[in-house]
């Protein structure tokens, strides 16, 4: 315990003097390096066959743009980005596309996925491939070019780098940081890139700079790598742009984006949030070689550097064709390879093939062919002791104990309130864990769960939304019908409305008539009634009277009314007429009516 | 004296309205407790619960009608999520209501779909697509695989197809520790 804390203590004045700040945790294990950087980075043959899968980065599957049978050349588009968040997919070699189906990958799952497999015709001729003049192209343009060309993130992460190249008006980048400090155990790719292609990288970290506009670029490297450093630092020299080449303490897992970015830039990301929210963006070496090669030479993503290192007799670094089989590149260097056997990525963070028959693809930075010397079997592991070792080598400022506390218990509410989204599954937690618990695959176990009933709890409410959507429909349909019906009853009751109309029209007629015959009344009655005498005068009145007892002056409110109808009548029965034109049904209702 | 039972009531109607007001504003639509055990159930709509869907099977429940492990889609931890919300002991699924099932999606084989409509009629979530005496054909991303549409096809063109597992959906297992481990257990795959 003291000799950790003289460590850290020395540490800590190192890193006043050199400005840099360091982030909590880390371990320091074995690096196991030396074995596979004692000489240049080999070529590799194109074999017979490459398989290619459809899914080799984070986002969507790519769409095919060939079939079986198809002639390609070495970097024609296989397949092509799907939406934003894809990355395409070329031919490493020319030949003839042999089949197109499921094929097995490397993934902890072993299980198979869609993939191209390629039939080499030997001559690995190219398309005509074009150099960009990069400043004169529009940013958006260059970013689709990149998306075209399959760039993602060489790291390991894969995650498709135009959209981390995308300005972002929000949180604009200020701090462009390149990754070289590869600190995993075991893989040396990175470094040997650094070492002998340094100006090329340096080209891709210009072009990144140009579409981020970021008033700052360094690129870390941990100082186990000083070859590397010397040959960065030459490069840059030689740059137009300013480029910090940062020499970082070689701690475990240094390597790691957020830790990388806090050791440089002294600012924390915070938890759940991308690095751009603190205006810093950072990229793997081999992305910003990837990046010159697309750019200045026309090449797309179609080999990467990978390390074979381990019990073989060749251990070094190997630029492989994507899509060659990892057995036949383990046989490459001298080693045998068995299922279930090999690790891919380093010790800590990598797992094991379940399978060997697996290509080589854009995630795969290092095959270690493991010996029983090398990792000898593990003791059993035993129940925690609650010593919190674990939660002090933690990076990220979790509870290990406590998160695999809740993770074995399947308390998964509780694992994701205590971030276990947070953590990085870089093991240091497993290395000093004096119990030997697999605290890691307990995550790895617990995380997936929870992202598998996230998907469930999104397809739920979804299933629920159009059930709903459904039963309202149904609801409205019902409606629909109903309210057609009781139209159709309103449209009967508008015809013997007009029916009326017609009757009324009648009624009015003879209302007419009536009033004709009145005013024929009327003048025969006798005119001379002035100046009579008032014998008469009574006569005349006695017989008014008995007139207006008669039916006749009680009929006369009735047509006035009659008539007043029949002229609202006329409107109606216009608009009504033209609407049902059955006038001889019509004909016959008003009497029932009437009656 | 005064003033301060002036200041009393004066808060009291102040207060009042303020409550009055949020209970009118802030209103809550439907039940709570129904929402929220709608919630927990899978959606799957297939009736196996006995009553015609989630909505009403949670209603049920919220009235104390139904007991909590008539749903065979929602599994055991779907009991257990009932269980904790409702405050009562857990029981192991009925099975009278059926045994759950690896989730699957319905595929119509459109070779021999007659376009009879009466899958889509059976639906409960909109997922078949057709129109009359036109072939038919299920949108898998949607089918809850409820089931519902295999009984009613005349011709028996419609098998439920369990989803298979890939790359893209693969969950790690629950680490189960060896005897005797052959490597350092972080870099296992799976145990
Ligand atoms: S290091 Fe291991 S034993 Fe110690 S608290 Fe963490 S999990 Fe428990
Ligand atoms: S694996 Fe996760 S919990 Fe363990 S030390 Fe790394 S970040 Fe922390
Ligand atoms: S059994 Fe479950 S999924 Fe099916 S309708 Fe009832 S509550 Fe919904
Ligand atoms: S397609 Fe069939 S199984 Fe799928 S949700 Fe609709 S009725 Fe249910």
């Amino acid at each position: 315990m003291n000799a950790i804390v003289n460590i850290s203590r020395l540490l800590k004045d190192r890193l006043a003097k050199t400005g840099l700040s360091r982030f909590k945790g880390g371990v320091h294990p074995p690096q196991h390096k030396l074995e596979s950087t004692t000489s240049p980075i080999r070529s590799v043959p194109v074999p017979k066959y490459l398989v290619l899968p459809l899914r080799q980065h984070v986002g969507n599957v790519s769409k095919l743009q060939v079939a079986t049978g198809d002639h390609v050349l070495k970097g024609q588009l296989l397949a092509k980005a799907d939406g934003q968040v894809s990355a395409a997919v070329h031919a490493p070699t020319s030949g003839v596309i042999a089949s197109i189906g499921n094929q097995l990958i490397p993934h902890p799952s072993g299980l198979p996925d869609i993939s191209i497999t390629l039939e080499s015709d030997g001559k690995d001729q190219w398309i005509e491939r074009q150099a960009l003049d990069y400043l004169a192209m529009s940013k958006p343009e260059l970013l689709d070019h990149l998306r075209e060309a399959g760039v993602v993130g060489l790291g390991g992460a894969t995650f498709p780098s135009h959209i981390k190249l995308r300005e972002d008006t929000r949180h604009p980048v200020r701090t462009l940081i390149i990754n070289g400090a590869e600190c995993e155990p075991y893989i040396t790719c990175d470094d040997m890139l650094m070492r002998e292609r340094a100006d090329e990288i340096v080209r891709g970290i210009e072009i990144m700079r140009y579409l981020l506009d970021a008033e700052v670029c360094a690129i870390g490297i941990e100082d186990n790598k000083p070859e590397a450093i010397r040959a960065m630092r030459e490069a840059v020299a030689k740059s137009e742009i300013a480029i910090n080449v940062i020499a970082v303490p070689t701690i475990y897992p240094g390597g790691g984006a957020k830790q990388l970015i806090k050791v440089i830039t002294g600012k924390e990301v915070p938890s759940g949030r991308l690095p751009t929210e603190i205006g810093v963006q950072c990229f793997n070496v081999a992305t910003a070689y990837s990046v010159h090669r697309v750019v200045n030479h026309g090449e797309p993503v179609i080999s990467r550097v990978v390390t074979v290192t381990g019990n073989v007799a060749h251990a070094g670094n190997y630029e492989a064709p994507l899509g060659i089989s990892i057995s036949e590149l383990v046989q490459l260097a001298g080693g045998q390879a068995e299922d279930g056997d090999l690790i891919m990525g380093g010790p800590m963070m990598g797992f094991n093939l379940p399978a060997v028959d697996v290509p080589v693809v854009k995630a795969t930075n290092c095959i270690i062919v493991p010996s029983a010397e090398m990792f000898p079997d593990p003791e059993p592991a035993l129940p925690c002791i609650r010593c919190t070792r674990c939660a002090d080598a933690c990076p990220v400022n979790l509870q290990p104990q406590e998160l695999y506390w809740f993770s074995k218990s399947q308390n998964l509410e509780k694992a994701r309130e205590y971030d276990i989204f947070d953590c990085i599954e870089c093991g240091c937690c497993t290395y000093v864990c004096p119990s030997n618990i697999p605290l890691v695959q307990y995550y790895r176990y617990a995380k997936s769960e929870i992202i598998a009933q996230d998907r469930a709890k999104e397809a739920a409410d979804i299933a629920r939304e159009r059930n709903e959507f459904r039963l309202m429909r149904i609801e409205r349909e019902k409606q629909e019908r109903a309210q057609k019906h009781a139209q159709k009853a309103a449209g009967a009751k508008a015809e013997t409305g007009a029916d009326n109309a017609v009757e009324a029209a009648k009624k009015a007629a003879i209302a007419a008539a009536v009033e004709r015959a009145k005013a024929q009344k009327a003048e025969v009655v006798a005119k001379n009634t002035e100046a009579v005498s008032p014998r008469v005068e009574a006569e005349i009145a006695k017989i008014e009277a008995r007139r207006a007892q008669q039916p006749e002056p009680l009929r006369q409110p009735e047509q006035a009314q009659l008539f007043a109808e029949s002229q609202e009548a006329e409107v109606t029965s216009a608009s009504s007429q033209v609407e049902s034109l059955q006038p001889l049904s019509k004909d016959k209702q008003p009497t029932e009516e009437a009656k | 004296m005064l003033t301060a039972l002036y200041v009393m009531i004066g808060l009291a109607l102040l207060l009042g309205i303020v409550l009055g007001y949020s209970a009118l504003k802030f209103k809550v639509e439907g039940d709570p407790l129904i929402a929220r055990i709608d919630a927990i159930l899978p959606q799957t709509q297939c009736g196996q619960c006995g009553y015609p869907g989630c909505k009403p099977y949670a209603t049920a429940i919220a009235k104390g009608e139904a007991d909590i492990n008539q749903c065979p889609p929602g599994g055991d931890a779907g009991v257990h999520a009932l269980a904790d919300l409702l405050g009562v002991e857990y029981k192991p699924l009925n099975a009278e209501h059926g045994e759950p099932k690896p989730k699957s999606v319905a595929v119509i084989d459109e070779n021999v779909c007659i376009g009879c409509t009466l899958c889509i009629q059976a639906c409960p979530v909109d997922a078949i697509l057709g129109a009359a005496k036109h072939m038919h054909t299920v949108i898998a991303s949607e089918c809850t695989g409820c089931e519902l549409c295999v009984a009613p096809c005349p011709v028996d063109c419609i098998s439920m197809e369990p989803i298979a597992e890939s790359p893209a959906n693969w969950k790690w297992r629950y680490p189960v520790f060896e005897i005797k481990p052959e490597r350092p257990v972080q870099k296992k795959s799976a145990a």
